[in-house]
């Protein structure tokens, strides 16, 4: 198995090889996590840092679980009440952090590229787990696998992905790896909410919903921000759902299998129906949580992989 | 005393020649050129130049020394260091200082300040209102007895139209010139990239290229209604330049600039989220690039800067929407420019005709040209000796350049300033 990254700063550099190593160990994790004993040593002896500069529940809990399932030792840097606030440079941070011998290191951060600049810094693994405007790696790979189990394959489907792409790092994770899978996608929005140029991204771009979700074998749902919806970007929240909202008439038009997924955490009557997110028949959103913990789980057993081959190596070249 | 400077390739952006031949520097101005041969004048002192280039000091518009406030980031003294190496031998500095030079008094302190401690010459510019607020305007009249050459708000629009038109219209009975910064503000705010595939991919904030367009549409405007003196400072898209086309044939006193950075980046050099690359406005696309150096060759564009902007490593060392804009650029700002020459975009008269008779003209200075009597300001030259950019090698105090380990062509051999010389 290999998997030539030492972090996971985003899909963009990943092929399509190393989405499906990922994906394949991700598979044996999730049969792992539905056993009675939901524990291994892969991890143990190494430290792993969660350093989330933004507000999340799901997502830290998910890495937190993650690690300890593999038998990491697991800390959690609240880092939004502390040293930024103080003005210290993010490298700074880093610096810092870095004394402390971490060997795996989960970041979010609310600025695009924030990641990227610290793990240049850093002598361990970095994991993203949302920067900004730009990349949501592990939230793609949950996705996609949620996908692979639910239609059998990841490649040559129809997938449309809905709202609000413009602010979304979970649309352009996406759209990246479900584009490197030679999957059709459809991106569906209003036009405010959709980001410069996006056509030369090879989407399809719709503005009305039941054109972009004709035929299409996956629904994905985007989160509406509270903050966008204050007529900036949209006229108000029941325009929205009345154009953009997913409901069973809108989503008639797609596949009749076709699946709904959506990143969490929902507004129920904004960007979707409640109807449907609860429909275990068509919304596969509580599998998207569970594909989380394995996702992490198997890109963290790799990144610590080649952590330990690398460290080897460099013994190896000091002796 | 005079100095005969022999064997060099003439610059003469005025003639647009270059050709071999020599120069006189006697004392301060420059006594005579001509061509090589048998009627070469005789001198006190002769220096043998080895067919290297000599071309007018580069007259520098809009460069930022941090005196009065942040002198740790650039002095009067790193930054007129910097200049002489660069073959800057005149810099005209901008008012965004803290606080602001927007009254005589503090005018007064950076003249004296940069006559004591930089090696080449410095003009001072003025804030064009108070605080550079764009509110009230400053006392232009006593700024520019007090010497201000230019005034401006620098990177702050002035988005009170009303302001704007009475500082214009006050300005031109005392026929002061005012720069402005062409960005529409509201769409620009927060924005540390252009609007397209690149920015939407690395998820950063953006402003569409139009912004530069509907900022330059509105000066010109005012301009019709006040006859005003005017210089844009940093011209970058294609869609701005057919308006300042029309605003030139339609003779209104305007001219434009740009910034080398624009000149010789685009926006695919963000890609590494590198925060040395951050400039104000953001780098363009390649096409606008291109619009750009061929408005430069064409003369539509008038003059090319440094747009010198020190900023510490502090202020650097940030996700790249946080981090602060700006790039240093006096020691960069030729061997750049030579890139466009050795491209075969711009011819060496061409290039000094926007690096330093422009600007002089623009400012009624006598520099920037190589005509007898004219002040002897010079660079020797050699365009072709490569080199590689090591930052921490840089004069300037601050070494946030975009240039870092870029291979460059071209090296400042000597500086004369008033025929003395101040570096080489």
């Amino acid at each position: 198995m290999s998997f030539p990254h030492r972090h996971l700063l985003g899909i963009e550099p990943l092929a399509p090889a190393d989405i499906s190593t990922l994906l394949d160990l991700s598979d044996k994790y999730v049969d792992l996590n539905r056993s009675a004993r939901k524990h291994t040593e892969t991890l143990a002896g190494l430290t792993q840092i969660n350093m989330f500069f933004e507000n999340s529940t799901r997502t830290q809990a998910s890495f937190e679980l993650a690690g300890q399932r593999l038998g990491a030792d697991v800390m959690n840097m609240a880092m939004q009440a502390s040293s930024i606030k103080k003005g210290e440079t993010l490298i700074d941070t880093a610096l810092t952090l870095n004394a402390m011998h971490p060997d795996l290191l989960v970041v979010r951060h609310p600025d695009s590229g924030a990641v990227d600049l610290l793990s240049q810094k850093v002598n361990c693994a970095v994991l993203n787990a949302g920067d900004g405007r730009h990349e949501h790696p592990t939230q793609a790979l949950l996705d996609a696998l949620t996908i692979r189990r639910a239609k059998g394959r990841l490649h040559r489907l129809s997938i449309a992905i809905c709202g609000d792409i413009a602010h979304s790092r979970v649309a352009r994770s996406n759209i990246l790896l479900l584009g490197k899978m030679e999957n059709r996608i459809r991106l569906v929005g209003p036009p405010t909410l959709m980001p410069a140029r996006i056509g030369e991204f090879g989407v399809e771009v719709y503005e009305d919903m039941r054109e972009g979700l004709k035929d299409v074998d996956v629904v994905m749902m985007l989160r509406l921000q509270r903050e966008r919806m204050d007529g900036g970007f949209i006229p108000s929240e029941r325009e929205y759902f009345h154009r953009f909202g997913l409901d069973t008439e809108k989503l008639s038009y797609a596949k009749e299998d076709a699946i709904v997924m959506h990143p969490g955490p929902m507004n129920r009557g904004v960007e979707i129906d409640g109807e449907i997110a609860d429909d275990i028949n068509r919304s596969v959103i509580q599998e998207q949580v569970e594909m989380g913990v394995a996702v992490r789980m198997a890109t963290m057993d790799i990144l610590a992989r080649n952590l330990r081959e690398a460290r080897v190596r460099e013994r190896e070249v000091m002796a | 005393m005079k100095t005969l400077l022999t064997n060099v390739r003439l610059i003469d952006p005025e003639a647009q020649t270059d050709a071999p031949g020599w120069l006189l520097i006697d004392d301060a101005i420059i006594g005579a050129t001509g061509p090589t041969g048998p009627a070469e004048p005789t001198a006190d002192n002769v220096i043998d130049c080895g067919g290297k280039c000599l071309a007018p000091g580069i007259v520098d518009i809009g460069v930022k020394v941090c005196e009065p406030g942040e002198r740790h980031k650039e002095s009067y003294r790193s930054a007129g260091l910097a200049a002489a190496a660069g073959g800057i031998t005149t810099m005209i500095t901008r008012p965004d200082t803290l606080p602001a030079i927007d009254t005589p008094e503090v005018l007064e302190f950076v003249r004296r300040r940069a006559n004591e401690a930089a090696p080449v010459n410095v003009l001072p510019m003025a804030a064009l209102t108070k605080g550079r607020e764009g509110r009230e305007m400053t006392e232009i009249g006593f700024l520019l007895d007090a010497g201000a050459v230019g005034f401006t708000d620098c990177d702050r629009v002035i988005s009170d139209t009303k302001v704007f038109s009475r500082a214009l219209t006050y300005a031109r009975s005392l026929g002061a010139l005012v720069i402005a910064h062409v960005q529409e503000p509201i769409l620009s705010l927060g924005a540390s990239a252009t609007s397209g595939k690149f920015a939407s991919l690395r998820g950063l904030a953006a402003v569409t290229p139009m912004a530069e367009r509907m900022a330059l549409d509105r000066d010109i405007a005012l301009l019709e209604m006040t006859g005003a003196r005017y210089h844009a400072d940093q011209i970058t898209t294609a869609r701005a330049l057919p308006a300042l086309e029309r605003a030139k044939r339609n003779g209104l006193d305007i001219t434009a600039g740009t910034s080398i950075h624009h000149l010789t980046l685009n926006e695919l050099d963000l890609s590494d989220y590198r925060t040395f690359f951050k400039v104000k406005p953001p780098l363009r696309s390649e096409d606008d690039r291109f619009a750009t150096v061929d408005a430069v060759r064409s003369g539509l564009i008038d003059i090319i800067s440094s747009m010198h902007t020190p900023q510490d490593e502090e202020s650097k060392r940030l996700p790249f929407d946080e981090a602060a804009s700006g790039a240093v650029a006096l020691e960069t700002l030729l061997p750049a420019a030579l890139r466009l020459y050795h491209a075969d975009h711009l011819s060496l008269p061409q290039l000094f005709r926007a690096l330093a008779l422009n600007p002089a003209k623009r400012l009624g200075l006598s520099s920037g040209r190589l005509d007898p009597g004219a002040p002897a300001d010079l660079v020797l030259f050699d365009p072709d000796k490569p080199f590689v950019l090591d930052r921490f090698k840089l004069l300037s105090k601050s070494k946030n350049t975009p240039f870092d380990g870029a291979r460059m062509q071209g090296k400042v051999l000597a500086t004369f300033v008033g025929g003395e010389k101040v570096f080489g």
